[in-house]
């Protein structure tokens, strides 16, 4: 019998829907996060639930999801916790980070704890290299880690205790970002307002607020030269 | 004080960070927000077009190439269905400057997008967004979800007879759906993998229409060209790199961080705005761009960080992420830890690219391990030379940009590991 329910079978028509007709496989990333959130990784149930919904092979949906990182081939635990070693968060000490997270843990990358509940993957440039090191779970920002901060991080979320990410929005689990990632608003208000930008984000603005510079000549009444109607 | 480096900040696409609410729509709105919209959607398609080619908008993902003539590119009258695609993948290490522009003033980039789709003829755009950039995302979402209600997406935009769907689309932990043509094949639903060009996207693009694929940072750029007007936009930069530029500043220094600023400032003068060098760090190898553009050294200082200067250099201005390593930091492992991630998201389909990535990643840990040879620096170079060009796509050549540069700059370091003046690492399993 299907894990899905008719409430997950008429999200994957409302994705199939976003995208032209005739042009329904644009549907196939967006539904394999669909599916994610419902089990929390791609079980062959999910790239046949995928496949019926398309009309495509199973294989060709197999394909496509072992090729991206983000779509997981084994249950995954509630927190995805992701060390950022690529070279500048390394050199500034990712790698001890990551290093002493999986000791703690007892796991390795792409592993899952025995309580299920933590997945530790090392992860390419997460694009917060003005924050580094940083490390995300599931997704959301912890910046500046050091390795006692990420033990403790990992700590307090084997407690089930959700500390709160850097600049992002409050946490939730990887079934619930996975629902945001195939398209659907988050529904909590308060997560979308989360966050407010940190000093790196801000560093070149303050500067040019306290020497008051700002560029010239800036009028939004400028015209916009009118060729054609010249022709 | 005329001449005082502050005077090369140009607080542009990032000066509504400050205002902590810009993200909502009504704050937006209050700074200057939909303004260039209204004014777009009276002028004429190909008065738009003119507009952005006058500007001399080069595109901010890295590769240069002038967005008007981009634009220009898309046959009209075609009876076809034009697309505008927004690259929001961002992934080239170093790179950190979209995913706080989405989430800190997503409508900017979703205003962009209105006025682009309207000049190209599009009825619908597409913004990928990385995978993992799920708060940039969730703020966008909320943004598309507020300009609908409001009607400056959806039909006849502000009685212009101007349709317009926005899909927020996103990815799945895959770099090279960065390259254009991988991310059009993503977009369609299938693994992220280039396409062979020509034929071009402006030709052959997504569902093989007519496509504009254009970065955050250059269609966020266009509200800003449409108020201010092109001769505006040219007071800052040089003649050939016009306008504004975030450097995303990362590494050894006191304040990292963003710094908008005319194009063609200096490293030196960035270090200085950042606060100089951390106590006790010299500046020794840096990006420009991304990982994916060949190392410069101290002596690269006084370049200008534009297009053709940094070109003229020997390396490449990518993203203007300019990461920045010292004395303490080691180039050949450095080197190595980004042919890790090259390895990781090559995406398998040319040989060139995937197996010189797997070969240059092993002499690496050779070396760094102290098991490597004097004749393994020439198997790198060779390496790299069936490699660069030979590649697919840039993904291919990029890799090889760290590695020539750091054995041409840094050679010594290399000779340190395998004389065995420095001592061998313990490479990891996990991580590295």
């Amino acid at each position: 019998m299907t894990v899905f329910s008719k409430e997950i079978f008429d999200r994957a028509r409302q994705i199939i829907s976003r995208y032209p007709e005739g042009r329904e496989r644009s549907a196939l990333l967006p539904l394999l996060h669909l599916v994610q959130s419902v089990e929390g990784y791609i079980s062959p149930k999910g790239i046949e639930f995928c496949a019926d919904q398309l009309g495509l092979q199973k294989a060709n949906v197999a394909a496509v999801a072992s090729f991206y990182t983000m779509y997981k081939r084994r249950p995954t635990g509630d927190f995805l916790v992701s060390v950022c070693t690529n070279t500048m968060c390394n050199v500034l000490g990712g790698q001890a980070v990551y290093d002493a997270v999986s000791e703690r843990l007892g796991v390795g990358h792409d592993e899952t704890t025995t309580d299920g509940s933590i997945t530790l993957e090392h992860a390419e440039c997460l694009a917060a290299c003005d924050y580094g090191p940083v490390m995300t779970v599931n997704y959301d920002f912890f910046d500046r880690v050091t390795p006692e901060a990420a033990i403790d991080l990992v700590e307090q979320l084997r407690k089930g205790d959700r500390p709160k990410p850097s600049r992002g929005a409050r946490l939730c689990t990887l079934k619930e970002i996975s629902l945001q990632l195939a398209g659907f608003s988050d529904d909590r208000p308060e997560a979308v307002a989360d966050g407010v930008p940190g000093d790196p984000s801000l560093a070149g603005l303050r500067l040019a607020q306290k020497h008051g510079v700002s560029p010239a000549g800036f009028d939004i009444n400028t015209p916009i030269p009118n060729r054609e109607a010249a022709k | 004080m005329t001449t005082s480096v502050y005077e090369k900040l140009t607080p542009v696409l990032t000066k509504r960070w400050l205002s902590p609410d810009a993200w909502r729509l009504d704050v937006y709105e209050q700074l200057d927000g939909y303004a260039a919209m209204r004014k777009a959607l009276k002028a004429h398609p190909d008065d738009l077009i003119a507009l952005i080619k006058d500007s001399g908008l080069r595109g901010r993902g890295g590769a240069g190439f002038p967005a008007g003539l981009k634009w220009g590119f898309i046959p009209q009258n075609d009876g076809k269905s034009h697309y505008l695609v927004v690259n929001a993948d961002e992934g080239e290490p170093g790179t950190c400057k979209d995913l706080p522009l989405m989430t800190h003033d997503p409508h900017s980039l979703i205003e962009g997008c209105i006025i682009a789709a309207y000049a190209i003829r599009s009825k619908r755009a597409y913004i990928y967004i990385r995978g993992e950039a799920v708060h940039a995302a969730r703020r966008l979402r909320h943004a598309v979800d507020e300009a609908y209600a409001k009607g400056y997406l959806g039909k006849n935009i502000l009685g212009s007879k101007f349709d317009l769907d926005l899909v927020v689309h996103s990815g799945a932990g895959a770099y090279i759906c960065g390259e254009e043509t991988a991310l059009l094949d993503s977009l369609e639903g299938f693994r992220g993998q280039p396409r062979l060009r020509p034929p071009f996207p402006a030709t052959h693009g997504l569902y093989a229409s007519p496509t504009v694929v254009n970065n955050v940072g250059t269609i966020a750029s266009v509200p800003y060209i449409v108020l201010g007007g092109a001769a505006w936009w040219k007071t800052m930069g040089t003649e050939k790199s016009s306008g504004p530029m975030i450097y995303s500043l990362s590494g050894r220094i006191v304040q990292p961080g963003q710094y908008e600023c005319s194009m063609g400032i200096t490293l030196r003068e960035l270090i200085e705005l950042a606060g100089g060098m951390l106590p006790g760090h010299n500046l020794k190898f840096w990006t420009p761009g991304g990982s994916s553009t060949p190392l410069l050294t101290a002596d690269h200082m006084d370049v200008p960080l534009d297009f053709e200067s940094v070109a003229a250099a020997g390396s490449i201005l990518g993203t203007t992420a300019t990461q920045i390593f010292s004395d303490q930091d080691c180039p050949v492992y450095a080197t190595y830890r980004w042919l890790e991630f090259y390895l990781h998201e090559s995406c398998g389909k040319c040989t060139p690219c995937r197996e010189g990535n797997y070969w240059l990643v092993r002499i690496y840990r050779r070396i760094l391990t102290g098991e490597g040879t004097m004749e393994d620096l020439d198997t790198l170079l060779d390496t790299c030379d069936n490699i660069l060009g030979r590649a697919f796509c840039g993904l291919g050549d990029g890799a090889t940009s760290p590695v020539t540069s750091s054995i041409q700059y840094f050679k010594q370091d290399y000779l340190d590991y395998i004389e065995g003046r420095k001592a061998p690492m313990a490479l990891s399993k996990g991580g590295h």
